[in-house]
C-alpha cells in the first residue's frame, strides 16, 4: 500500500474499458474534468450528453437514455448529485431505469473547497431507496473493477468517489475478486473487525498495525457495497469477533454505520463502535488534517477498537 | 397492429375524434367519482390532444405495448391520470373494465401514471417537472439508434413553474433534438388556484422563442386546430416545437370548466349525474 491514487481516476479508467460498449452513455454536468467522466467524452463525444449545470435535468435525461436500451453512466460531485436526489427518487429509482450514478468528492477529505463541497451524507439517503445499489470503493483499482460490474445491473447505482490520494489498497489480483454485495476481507483476526469503506479503509488497516502491536488480533474489510449489506459477513464477524467497529468518512447517521447498526440489532446485537462525521459539517482545510480534526483517522478508529472490545460481555 | 398515423386510411374525421373525446370525457368524470378522488380538470382539458394523438398520430402497438421502436407519450402532468386512461383503455391498451379499479389497491390505474402498473404508459409522472428532461433523454436515445420515432411530451402550463422543465428547455435546444414534440395544457389553473394569482407567468410563448424554440399557439378544444399543430409539430425539423394550447380546466363540465375546486376533486353523486347529462 505504498502507491498512491485517487480513486475517481478508476472511475475514468472504467469508463474507457465500457466505452466499446455502443450502449454506454456519459452524462456530466459540468464536472467531467472533475469526476473523469471526460476520458470517455474524448473517445466518443457522440455519446456524451454534457447538460450544464442542471443536475435535476441530467437525472431524467439519463433516465429517459436508460427506459431506451441505454447504459448511461452520470456524474458529477457527490453534493451536487443531491440537487437531484427527489429526481433520482422519482424519476430513476422508482421505475427502476439503470442509471448509474457516481458522485465525486464524497466527504470531508475533498478538502480545501469546505463544508460547502463535503457531502457527508449522500451514502444515507441514497441506501433509503428501494432499488438502489450503493457503493464506495477505497482506490481506483477497486473503483475501476466496481464500475464495470455496476454495467451488469438491472438496476440503478450510486457509487462515490473521492478526490484526493490515497495508499492504493488492492492489487489487479485481490481487485478481481471483488464482488458487488460482498466484503472484501484485507486482514483477519479475532479480537476485533473493523468495516471502513473508502479513504477510511487505509486509515482502518493502519489501525490494525498499531492494535497489532498490543496483540490485538483485528479483522479488517473493504466494504465497499454499503447496500446491498453483506449481512452474511457481519453476522459472521459478530459471531467471530464478538465486536465490531465501523469507519467512514461520512456522517455517523445512516451509511455505513447505520447499515451495520440497523443489521446487528435485528440479527445478532454485539458491540459496535461507529467512527465518522459526529453530525457536525467539514471545513476548509487539507484531507488528512480534516481526517484527524474530525476524529475519522487511524488512532480514532483505534479507541473506537479499544471501546468495542471493552464492551464484550 | 400500430395504430397508426397517417395509414392508407387517412385520418379520421374530426366528428369522429369529437365523438371518442366524449367517450373519453365521460370515462374521466366516471372514474374519478367511482374512486372518490382524482384529477378531473386537467385531464378534461387535455384529453382533445390525446384524442388527436393517439387516434391519428403515434405510433405504437396497444398488442406490444413495449414495442422498443414506437413513439413515446410522456404525461409529465401525471395527474391527468384520468385522461391517459381513458384513451388508452379506448385504444386497446387494456380492457374499458381496468378503469373502475383507478386508484385503487392493486389496481393497474394508479392514482399518477406510472410506466411500472400500465400498459402503454411510457413514463412515471407525478413529480412535477421532469417530463420534458426525460424526453430528451428518450430523444438522445432515438437519434443514437438512428430511428425515425418522435417523442411527444405533454406539460401542465403551472408545471412551467418548475426550474427543471427550462433547464431541460435549454438543453433541447443545445442538443438540437428535432424528434422532441411539446404541447403546454395552458388551462390557467393550479392545485392552489388560478396560475396568476399562484405565480404569474406573463407571455408564455415568448418564453419558449427566447429558448430557442419554434413555437405555435392553438385553441387546445378545437380538433381541427390539434391537427394542424400535429401536422406543424412533424414539419419543424430544426430543433424542438412546442404547441401552446389554449385550454379550459374542466372542460365539457359546466361546473367544473375553469373552477380552480375541480383541480384535484371528486363530483358528487348528483353533481356525476349532471355531468353525464350534459356529455351527451
Amino acid at each position: 500500500m505504498s502507491e498512491m491514487a485517487a480513486s475517481r481516476d478508476g472511475y475514468g479508467a472504467a469508463l474507457v474499458k465500457l466505452a466499446d460498449d455502443e450502449r454506454a452513455v456519459d452524462l456530466e454536468a459540468d464536472l467531467g474534468k472533475s469526476t473523469k467522466s471526460c476520458r470517455f467524452r474524448e473517445l466518443h463525444p457522440e455519446r456524451t450528453f454534457c447538460l450544464g449545470i442542471s443536475e435535476q435535468n441530467m437525472m431524467l435525461v439519463a433516465a429517459g437514455l436508460a427506459s431506451s436500451g441505454y447504459k448511461p453512466f452520470a456524474s458529477t460531485f457527490a453534493i451536487f448529485t443531491e440537487r437531484g436526489f427527489e429526481q433520482v427518487r422519482n424519476g430513476i429509482a422508482r421505475p427502476n431505469h439503470a442509471v448509474h450514478l457516481c458522485g465525486s468528492h464524497g466527504g470531508l477529505h475533498t478538502g480545501t473547497d469546505g463544508s460547502s463541497a463535503q457531502s457527508i451524507e449522500d451514502l444515507a439517503i441514497y441506501r433509503t431507496l428501494p432499488n438502489m445499489t450503493v457503493i464506495h470503493p477505497c482506490d481506483d483499482i477497486s473503483t475501476e473493477r466496481l464500475t464495470l460490474q455496476l454495467s451488469a445491473l438491472s438496476g440503478p447505482s450510486y457509487m462515490r468517489t473521492t478526490r484526493n490520494k490515497r495508499p492504493r489498497i488492492h492489487d489487479e489480483e485481490s481487485a478481481a475478486a471483488l464482488r458487488i454485495g460482498k466484503g472484501h476481507v484485507l486482514r483477519e483476526g479475532s479480537d476485533v473487525a473493523l468495516l471502513a469503506c473508502g479513504v477510511l479503509v487505509s486509515e482502518a488497516l493502519s489501525a490494525a498495525e498499531t492494535l497489532a502491536a498490543d496483540g490485538i488480533e483485528v479483522t479488517v474489510v473493504d466494504m465497499h457495497t454499503l447496500k446491498p449489506l453483506d449481512s452474511g459477513l457481519v453476522q459472521q464477524l459478530a459471531a467471530d469477533c464478538g465486536a465490531l467497529v465501523t469507519a467512514e468518512d461520512h456522517s455517523i447517521i445512516g451509511g455505513l454505520g447505520g447499515a451495520v447498526a440497523e443489521m446487528l440489532a435485528a440479527n445478532c446485537p454485539v458491540p459496535l463502535e461507529r467512527v465518522g462525521v459526529n453530525d457536525t459539517f467539514g471545513e476548509s482545510g487539507e484531507g488528512d488534517e480534516l481526517l484527524e480534526k474530525y476524529g475519522l483517522s487511524s488512532q480514532y478508529i483505534v479507541a473506537a477498537a479499544r471501546r468495542a472490545m471493552a464492551r464484550k460481555s | 397492429m400500430s395504430m397508426a398515423a397517417g395509414g392508407a386510411e387517412g385520418q379520421p374525421q374530426v366528428a369522429e375524434l369529437e365523438s371518442v373525446a366524449l367517450v373519453c370525457r365521460r370515462a374521466i368524470v366516471d372514474m374519478v367519482h367511482k374512486a372518490g378522488a382524482g384529477h378531473p380538470g386537467g385531464s378534461l382539458s387535455a384529453i382533445d390532444m390525446l384524442v388527436a394523438l393517439y387516434g391519428t398520430r403515434l405510433r405504437v402497438r396497444p398488442q406490444e405495448p413495449d414495442w422498443p421502436d414506437r413513439d413515446r407519450f410522456i404525461m409529465s402532468k401525471g395527474h391527468a391520470s384520468p385522461g391517459m386512461y381513458s384513451i388508452l383503455a379506448h385504444s386497446g391498451f387494456f380492457e374499458v373494465e381496468e378503469l373502475d379499479s383507478f386508484r385503487k389497491l392493486g389496481s393497474i390505474c394508479q392514482g399518477h401514471v406510472d410506466s411500472g402498473w400500465t400498459p402503454g404508459v411510457d413514463f412515471s409522472a407525478g413529480s412535477l417537472g421532469m417530463g420534458l428532461s426525460f424526453g430528451i433523454g428518450c430523444a438522445l436515445a432515438a437519434r443514437l439508434d438512428a430511428s425515425k420515432r418522435t417523442i411527444f411530451v405533454m406539460l401542465g402550463d403551472g408545471e412551467l413553474q418548475e426550474g427543471q422543465v427550462w433547464e431541460a428547455a435549454m438543453a433541447a435546444v443545445h442538443h438540437e433534438v428535432n424528434n422532441l414534440k411539446v404541447f403546454v395544457d395552458r388551462n390557467r389553473i393550479q392545485n392552489d388556484d388560478f396560475v396568476d394569482k399562484q405565480m404569474r407567468m406573463f407571455d408564455v410563448p415568448a418564453k419558449w422563442v427566447a429558448f430557442g424554440w419554434a413555437v405555435r399557439e392553438i385553441d387546445g378544444h378545437d380538433m381541427g386546430e390539434i391537427l394542424g399543430a400535429i401536422e406543424w409539430l412533424d414539419s419543424v425539423d430544426a430543433g424542438p416545437a412546442v404547441v401552446i394550447a389554449h385550454t379550459v380546466k374542466g372542460k365539457g363540465v359546466s361546473f367544473m370548466e375553469d373552477n380552480p375546486s375541480f383541480h384535484g376533486a371528486a363530483p358528487s353523486d348528483e353533481q356525476l349525474e349532471q355531468a353525464m347529462e350534459e356529455l351527451q
